[in-house]
């Protein structure tokens, strides 16, 4: 029966709308997947040599934070973490036994890169420890537990994913704990670190989380059998509809139309209203480059960038592909694509906007931080904007706004890919803060950015031409494509 | 008001439709009958340059639909629910297209009221979004949106499927009254022979994307279209 479920993935994964398409997207996120594992891996060499350096004693020191660290593995899985289902509706009629169905699904959880990613840590830094004369046995159970813990996280996502906004609790017990630690208020670790130290030096104890695992599995497994139902599991959340006055936006004419159906659809899709959390988030991206000399100067106009560009990233990267379910519509309406396009384009320069006016609190680095930062917005609306719109043209996988799977459904806004495949749109004024910074100072590095968004902007209509055109002739095979339901 | 020269389209070597002459003219109520796969769809999606034909091409108001974008002022569709905007209610997707059409809300708001006996109470005021509603009710809301804007030419794909005894009915006095209209040239496809021969001046039938009748409705159409689709 397995062989089946196997038989049938493999369908669905070769035969979905964005396999094959796009050799260079995948080459892309390659690029990244090894350049993420690279760095998982010598963080996991690395990192022993570095605490012995700072006269801390490695494996303690390990232990110590290995609580935050699976906090914050919780929230990244919480935000990005999609829980991929199998397309359960059909099968429950078929002859499969239900808990094969459902032992299917959560099996396939743990083959997620969520997982085995912190292998790429733990593996070499074991390696390490057993080379440094830590006992064999020791660090094996020591890893068994973490195992179990990853796999726990694992779990509890799939069974939180169902609550929305739980991450923003986790990152307030992370604030909270991480803060009275520093204070010296009232220190977690001290609970902690002996419990993490046991599960190498005491023999039984890495035998808790394993129990706690089997126990979550459980539990995880009868919930979503007794869910099984049409009525309940994989029944449809029905919202009642509310109405808002966005008649103000009339006065904008056409251009109005558009932004009015754009704030409904950002307002009333779990899938769209993730865009603006992540927004926020990113506004605070700034704080791990400024005034921290650890960094070097070329990347505070990463920082800048992203600071006002979280929008841009997370919802602009996604234009035309927020409009598949009713692409057929616009595209028999009485809808210039000029009009359509720049509605989406004022979507991205009001946010950014309003995001550079929100990342004012970075004035208590003092100016020169955030004049770094509106230079970063001016590029992000002269040059940015027109990219995420372009490379919209060659956007071809649908989003489900109605997230219709109910307890099964995949309503994550967020995959790994999308965000890897905004990188390169930093790339470039890297470069030109780099090319500024190395050859004369500071404000030439700036000088450039900021021209280069400007410039970007007085070529608006050029480059607004160019892209209708791309979407013209994209316009066929993006229908074609948005048809397929994933 | 329609004219097609030497249409065809192909998928891999298949050709899926092929017109070589067909012309509708102003006024005409248009049905088009045939079974799954006969190309009815096909022949809709390419009036509304959803796909790109093989071969040949389409006016529409002596606008050719795959060159020019102008014939959308005064078309109204409705091929199947990938035309409703799902977070939207049925009121907020009228006023949009209305919006699109230049129509402000007071004329969406007496084009509706003409519809309610349509609507059965069961579309405005519901406060539920068009994406909770049944395939039924959603096909009534796309339906009437297409009305929208005083269109010349109003394509309908299969309206009768999925509408309940009493809506049909409805429905087809909504299209008859149309149809009464010399400005309007009205599309309509369907399965259903008996409601199609109801509501339509003239009766093409395709079959494997050939037309194999075009007949005027009389009182022996129904019957001459039963003996040729009887097997």
């Amino acid at each position: 029966m397995i062989k089946k479920f196997i038989y049938l993935e493999w369908k669905a994964f070769t035969r979905s709308a964005s396999f094959g398409k796009s050799v260079a997207m995948k080459v892309i996120i390659g690029f990244f997947m090894i350049y993420f594992s690279l760095l998982f891996i010598g963080g996991g060499v690395g990192v022993f040599y570095v605490l012995k350096k700072m006269n801390l004693e490695p494996f303690e020191t390990v232990n110590k934070f290995l609580i935050y660290y699976f906090l914050f593995d919780l929230i990244i899985r919480l935000l990005l973490q999609a829980i991929p289902v199998l397309n359960i509706k059909p099968l429950l009629v078929l002859p499969f036994k239900k808990p094969t169905i459902v032992h299917f699904s959560l099996g396939k959880t743990a083959l997620s890169f969520f997982n085995w990613i912190h292998a790429l840590f733990f593996v070499p830094f074991s390696i390490v420890l057993v080379l440094e004369g830590y006992s064999i046995s020791g660090v094996i159970l020591w890893n068994l537990a973490i195992i179990a813990l990853i796999y726990i996280n694992n779990f509890l996502n799939i069974i939180l994913s169902n609550i929305d906004k739980l991450f923003v609790v986790f990152l307030a017990v992370i604030a909270f704990l991480g803060g009275a630690q520093y204070y010296k208020w009232f220190d977690i670790t001290t609970f902690t670190t002996p419990a993490f130290l046991g599960f190498y030096n005491i023999g039984w104890m890495f035998l808790v989380p394993v129990f706690l695992l089997a126990g979550l599995y459980a539990f995880t497994f009868k919930y979503f059998k007794n869910n099984l139902f049409l009525d309940a599991g994989l029944s449809k959340k029905e919202d009642i509809a509310t109405t808002e006055d966005l008649s103000w936006l009339n006065q904008f004419g056409t251009l109005g139309t558009f932004l009015k159906n754009d704030i409904k659809l950002i307002k009333r899709n779990k899938r769209s209203k993730t865009t603006i959390v992540m927004s926020v988030l990113f506004l605070f991206y700034g704080l791990i480059f400024f005034g921290n000399s650890h960094q070097p100067e070329v990347m505070q106009i990463f920082a800048g960038i992203f600071v006002s560009g979280g929008f841009l990233f997370v919802f602009g990267q996604f234009v035309p592909s927020w409009d598949s379910s009713y692409y057929q519509l616009m595209m028999t309406q009485n809808i210039p694509y000029r009009g359509y396009i720049t509605a989406k384009w004022w979507l991205i320069v009001i946010a950014t906007f309003v995001s550079t006016i929100l990342a004012s609190f970075y004035l208590f680095y003092g100016w020169q931080t955030y004049l770094i930062i509106v230079v970063g917005a001016i590029y992000n609306i002269g040059v940015n904007s027109h990219m995420v719109l372009l490379g919209g043209a060659f956007t071809k996988t649908p989003i489900d706004l109605s997230n219709a799977g109910g307890a099964f459904g995949d309503k994550k806004a967020f995959n790994v890919n999308s965000m890897l495949l905004s990188l390169p749109k930093i790339f470039l004024p890297l470069l030109l803060y780099w090319l500024g910074l190395h050859f004369a100072d500071k404000t030439t590095g700036l000088a450039l950015v900021a021209g280069a968004g400007v410039l970007g902007f007085i070529f608006k209509d050029k480059v607004f031409s160019l892209i209708e055109k791309r979407y013209k002739i994209e316009k066929y095979s993006t229908i074609s494509a948005y048809k397929q339901k994933n | 008001m329609i004219q097609v020269n030497q249409l065809s389209k192909q998928y891999n070597g298949t050709t899926v439709l092929n017109i070589s002459d067909l012309e509708i003219p102003k006024g005409q109520s248009f049905g088009l009958v045939g079974n799954n796969g006969a190309g009815k769809t096909t022949f809709f999606s390419l009036l509304l340059d959803l796909i790109q034909p093989s071969t040949g091409f389409i006016k529409n108001n002596d606008i050719q639909v795959n060159t020019n974008e102008k014939w959308k002022s005064f078309t109204g569709s409705f091929l199947d629910e990938s035309f409703l905007i799902g977070y939207l209610t049925p009121e907020e997707y009228f006023y949009f297209i209305g919006d699109l059409h230049h129509q402000n809300k007071a004329d969406i708001d007496a084009l509706l009221v003409k519809y309610e006996e349509f609507f059965n109470g069961e579309i405005l005021n519901n406060k539920k979004y068009l994406r909770d509603l049944s395939k039924g009710n959603q096909k009534k809301v796309g339906i009437i949106a297409t009305l929208i804007g005083n269109p010349e030419v109003v394509i309908l794909d299969e309206p009768f499927a999925n509408l309940d005894p009493t809506t049909v009915s409805r429905l087809k006095k909504i299209i008859k009254e149309l149809a009464e209209n010399p400005n309007v040239t009205v599309l309509v496809s369907s399965h259903d022979l008996q409601h199609t021969v109801e509501v339509c001046d003239r009766i093409v039938a395709l079959n494997k994307g050939e037309i194999v009748k075009d007949i005027q409705t009389s009182r022996e159409t129904l019957q001459e279209l039963e003996l040729f689709f009887a097997v």
